[in-house]
């Protein structure tokens, strides 16, 4: 039930009550963390990002970052409102394509491949990079239709695999038991919860690699942030995660690696401290992250 | 030193008795007005009513007209002209619109996007009569006769500015999240925009189409230009005609829109100016016609919403 190794247990134990004075009690503070992870040492590197710079326009967005990202661990990224924490996210995907006039400077290696050179086709990488957004998206159709939506991409149309893939990703979301006998109805028939883990169940469709969470429970109560924080912790048997999140004590329940970032003199997002969780929130390094890790400001 | 509230203290009892009464004043005044236009709205359904009953009944549009003095007779040729030509102002005006919408709901701010915003505003506001005119010069002249087709490009002009506004706003109302979602399974933007936004906003599209669809069914005088009005138009005529003489289904549908066709608007406005009051009574009772055929339109429309909306919650 420990939130955190006893090696930091009294220096943290005080700010994490001051911040449960904010409204949180006690009861669910022990409630929502019953995550204990184990940080393998000597994970692999997933994605390599290399000196990124992104562009809107002549702004600097974000300003030289560099950090890996390991297999089959949750990276958190953290820091304060309007410091590029989603910028960052986004270009794990190539969704800053999509803003126009933006520009992606450095390289972004998965494996071995650079996901900014010319050439590599960008309908490959959101395969391998799946996402889930902030609010529950899900498409207006039934259940089914919204999982088999990726896979119908890719030419998949044989019913019998159709099925299996729904019956495997709403497993793998941990949605299967509450839904299996109205796949047919509307997915805005769920509640916020299920809904953000049917997305989670349609971006596990297609079987990414790695997936990309923008503040998955932000929209949630905190029952339903407690299910989604279970399911990531199951899902790094299988996949790489990367979340962004507001909320510091999910970033500390959940994670692994932390990156924390700020934003600098032009008001470019940059990387100021990375590591693993445990260090950042026990003994960081950098002045600013210990200030906002402990809620002094931020 | 006295504390703001005892600065206000003298005021308090005016200010609040003030404030009461402009508020009654207020609320009387448009509770009103609001009644007022609630009540013309009646009126006019309630003459339209009144008057039209008189001269209708089922076999008014059921039968074709009769000559005058002869008792009885319809509008069934009116009300199949103006089916015909409504449907395909539709056909001309609905693809182009929605594809257009689509265009500029994704690129507002591209040159041709502003463009095509601005005109559509312009458009819609050129008067019907100028339209049938245009429409008379560029496709009755050079035909060289009057017809259904000319009266559905005509119609399609005046219901394209409807549907194109109406497809925009509904498109734009789609969550960008749902775009987003879309393109970050790998989805390429035309399916984005086929598969996922194009159904979640079908709803307010389709709403547009049948409220256009109802706008231009009423319209007369693009009408006066194109399809002239046609007494003898048949359509029952024309197809056992054709089956008997082996005509192609081309053919077949060549002669219904091919020919000047009746109308509702059109005999309405003919028989209103006809000193047999008879033909008075007639055209009230095709006003009435007229009246319900938009009226289905809008119930039509908000129960497809309805059923819609039933089904999406589950």
């Amino acid at each position: 039930m420990d939130l955190l190794p006893h090696a930091a247990h009294e220096r943290l134990d005080l700010s994490f009550l001051e911040k449960l004075g904010k409204g949180i009690s006690i009861m669910t503070l022990q409630v929502m963390t019953p995550i204990n992870h184990e940080t393998n040492a000597n994970a692999p590197v997933k994605v390599e990002v290399k000196n990124l710079e992104v562009y809107y326009g002549k702004f600097r967005a974000l300003a030289g970052i560099s950090m890996p990202v390991y297999e089959n661990q949750i990276t958190a990224i953290i820091g304060p409102s309007g410091c590029g924490k989603s910028t960052l996210l986004r270009c794990f995907n190539r969704m800053n394509d999509l803003t126009s006039n933006s520009k992606v400077n450095g390289e972004l290696i998965l494996d071995d491949q650079n996901i900014y050179a010319p050439g590599v086709d960008v309908v490959d990488i959101r395969r391998r990079v799946g996402m889930v957004f902030q609010r529950p998206n899900p498409f207006p159709k039934s259940i089914y239709d919204n999982v088999t939506y990726g896979p119908k991409l890719y030419g998949i149309r044989r019913r019998s695999d159709l099925d299996e893939i729904v019956e495997r990703s709403l497993k793998a979301a941990a949605l299967w038991d509450e839904v299996k006998d109205k796949l047919g109805q509307s997915a805005l028939s769920l509640s916020g919860g299920q809904q953000q883990r049917l997305c989670i169940a349609r971006a596990l469709a297609v079987e990414p690699e790695v997936i990309l969470m923008d503040e998955p429970a932000s929209a949630l109560d905190p029952i339903s942030t407690l299910r989604i924080e279970d399911l990531m912790h199951d899902l790094t048997k299988d996949y790489t995660i990367i979340i962004v999140t507001h909320n510091m004590q999910q970033a500390a329940r959940v994670s692994d690696y932390t990156a924390m970032m700020m934003i600098d003199s032009q008001r470019a997002g940059q990387l100021i401290e990375y590591d693993r969780t445990t260090t950042i929130f026990t003994s960081p390094k950098n002045k600013q992250t210990e200030d906002y890790v402990t809620g002094r400001f931020g | 030193m006295t504390s703001f509230q005892q600065m206000i203290a003298k005021n308090q009892t005016t200010l609040g008795t003030r404030r009461k009464m402009v508020n009654a004043l207020m609320l009387t005044v448009t509770g009103l007005l609001t009644l007022l236009v609630l009540a013309l709205l009646f009126w006019i359904v309630g003459y339209v009513l009144l008057r039209g009953m008189k001269a209708i009944n089922l076999s008014f549009i059921t039968q074709p007209p009769r000559p005058l003095g002869v008792a009885g007779g319809g509008v069934l040729h009116a009300i199949e002209g103006t089916i015909v030509i409504t449907v395909l102002a539709a056909l001309f005006a609905i693809p182009p619109g929605i594809l257009a919408a689509f265009y500029a709901a994704r690129n507002p701010n591209t040159p041709l996007g502003i463009a095509l915003r601005f005109s559509t505003d312009v458009l819609s506001g050129i008067p019907s009569i100028v339209i049938g005119l245009f429409a008379y010069a560029i496709l009755v002249k050079p035909m060289g006769h009057y017809s259904g087709l000319a009266g559905g490009a005509a119609l399609a002009i005046l219901m394209l500015p409807i549907i194109l506004r109406t497809t925009e706003e509904m498109l734009k109302l789609v969550p960008h999240d749902l775009y987003e979602g879309s393109l970050a399974l790998g989805a390429a933007e035309w399916k984005t925009s086929l598969s996922v936004i194009f159904p979640a906003a079908l709803d307010g599209i389709v709403t547009g189409f049948l409220l256009a669809i109802a706008r231009a069914a009423g319209e007369t005088a693009p009408l006066l230009f194109t399809t002239l009005g046609n007494e003898r138009y048949d359509i029952k005529g024309i197809i056992s005609n054709g089956i008997v003489q082996h005509q192609s289904f081309l053919m077949i549908i060549g002669r219904i829109v091919n020919q000047p066709v009746d109308s509702l608007p059109l005999t309405l406005w003919k028989y209103a100016q006809q000193p047999y009051p008879e033909r008075i009574d007639q055209s009230w009772a095709v006003a009435l016609v007229l009246m319900i055929f938009v009226l289905l339109m809008n119930i039509i429309a908000r129960l497809w919403i309805y059923f819609r909306m039933r089904r999406m919650k589950g």
